[in-house]
């Protein structure tokens, strides 16, 4: 089984894509035969609890756990499996967070101060990266530790390593956020908690994976389950990515490689974000006297369709708080993230469009006097 | 920030959304001489990074940041 193409010009994965042909089999395998209600003792009900089971040993396989330890829950799981620990953890609970999380974790933090617990939130250098030893050195009393695998905005990987490792110097749990790279990426270690998303990996929409240690005696988490359909779409989905993914993997790489490389020779004043250490099918960048909002339309209109975290394109009319923690440019912001199977066609495509349409919209604002080439450094 | 130098030029983008702030900013820098202090109020949450941003990718010094009675952020830079 190959990737269905994708549509052409489709360049964000990491907002959705198309189901992977693993997870379009076992959609139609579990409407077929697990409709029924698997606390139930008939037949029906257990043919879908079978399927239930097996959804979550596929998934604690890939991910080195055991299948108790997983659930298949519904998207949205993040923050309440955030909450629901700090919970349980007496009167005035500590979190401990890099300040580019994923908004809802941020959130999260927000209102853990507001109840009068505290947060600790370290900062990341221009490239998103968070400063591990100031994120070590808040570690010993908290009552958790959050970090994602890698940024969903700019791809950068955080410093896993060093933070699994102090954390369970400190005792204290480790919450990795797998969300971007879980399916395209070996699992990460180290973790107490691990969250995924499997539309990540072309599995259905709305499907989150967790997967609690046992040892950590969790709370009871209270999560929405996902239904059985999108449970078992999940799964198979992620052993077909973790079979299929590498070759896909070193392409998306290349390419968005090249992408990097050649929008900084055609168009002048782009500044590249993230770092070379990067979850390899994600890359953004931010141009000089551009409007995201203009951008992402007129890439639209030339059929290529990407996200941005510029303030004009956002509901709060606020850069995205990722690129403000990293201090780099916000305006003109594009965020490039691969689905499996693009072909080279699009990514070509892409490049050309993308120069044509920043030229476009600086002309429109009467700023193309103003532009300088791009040094590459 | 009291030691913040007397602009020469100033500039009022209350109002302007992002890139106005800055296509405003470069555009004085680029008719003004060496040394000259620009000032640029803004209400558009982006200019706390992107000023700072193109002083980075123009090698033109920001010199600071202060909020003016109204919530509008003065931001300074100096051409060199």
């Amino acid at each position: 089984m190959s990737a269905p193409a994708p549509p052409a010009g489709f360049l964000d994965a990491a907002s959705g894509q198309p189901l992977n042909p693993a997870s379009r089999e076992a959609w139609s395998v579990a409407a077929d035969a697990g409709w029924a209600d698997p606390a139930r003792l008939y037949r029906e009900g257990r043919r879908a609890a079978l399927l239930a089971d097996s959804a979550r040993e596929a998934v604690a396989s890939c991910i080195g756990a055991r299948p108790d330890e997983v659930s298949l829950v519904a998207e949205g799981a993040l923050p309440a499996v955030i909450r629901a620990w700090l919970a349980s953890c007496g009167p005035s609970p500590r979190l401990v967070c890099s300040a580019v999380e994923h908004s809802t974790v941020l959130a999260e933090a927000d209102d853990l101060q507001a109840r009068g617990g505290r947060a600790s939130i370290i900062g990341v250098d221009r490239t998103g990266r968070v400063d591990a030893a100031a994120f070590a050195e808040a570690l010993p009393g908290a009552a958790l530790a959050v970090l994602q695998a890698a940024n969903h905005e700019v791809g950068t990987r955080q410093p896993l390593h060093e933070v699994a490792a102090a954390s369970a110097d400190a005792g204290v749990p480790l919450l990795i956020d797998a969300s971007v790279t879980l399916g395209r990426e070996d699992a990460p270690q180290g973790w107490a908690i691990l969250v995924g998303r499997a539309s990540t990996w072309g599995g259905p929409p709305g499907v989150g994976v967790v997967a609690v240690r046992r040892q950590w005696h969790a709370p009871p988490l209270d999560l929405a389950s996902a239904g059985l359909p999108a449970a078992l779409a999940a799964a198979r989905g992620l052993e077909w990515a973790n079979e299929h993914r590498g070759a896909d993997a070193e392409q998306a790489r290349a390419w968005t490689d090249l992408i990097r490389a050649r929008v900084i020779a055609d168009v002048p004043d782009v500044a590249l974000l993230g770092s070379d250490d990067r979850v390899g099918y994600l890359t953004a960048l931010s141009c000089l006297f551009v409007d995201g909002e203009a951008l992402v339309l007129g890439l639209d209109r030339a059929g290529y369709a990407i996200s941005s975290g510029s303030s004009c394109v956002s509901d709060l009319r606020r850069p995205s708080h990722v690129l403000s923690a990293m201090g780099v440019l916000t305006q003109g912001n594009v965020r490039i993230s691969l689905p499996f199977g693009v072909t080279q066609d699009t990514v070509d495509g892409f490049i050309t469009a993308f120069a044509d349409v920043v030229a476009n919209v600086r002309a429109m604002l009467e700023a193309d006097d103003l532009t300088q080439e791009t040094p590459d450094d | 920030m009291t030691d913040l130098p007397r602009p020469d030029v100033r500039l009022n983008e209350r109002g302007h959304r992002c890139p106005m702030p800055v296509i405003a900013v470069a555009r004085a820098a680029k008719s003004a001489g060496s040394g000259t202090v620009i000032a640029v109020a803004c209400t558009d949450p982006g200019a706390a990074s992107d000023i700072p941003a193109w002083c980075d990718m123009r090698g033109v010094d920001f010199l600071g940041s202060q909020v003016e009675a109204d919530g509008a952020i003065t931001y300074l830079v100096r051409t060199r």
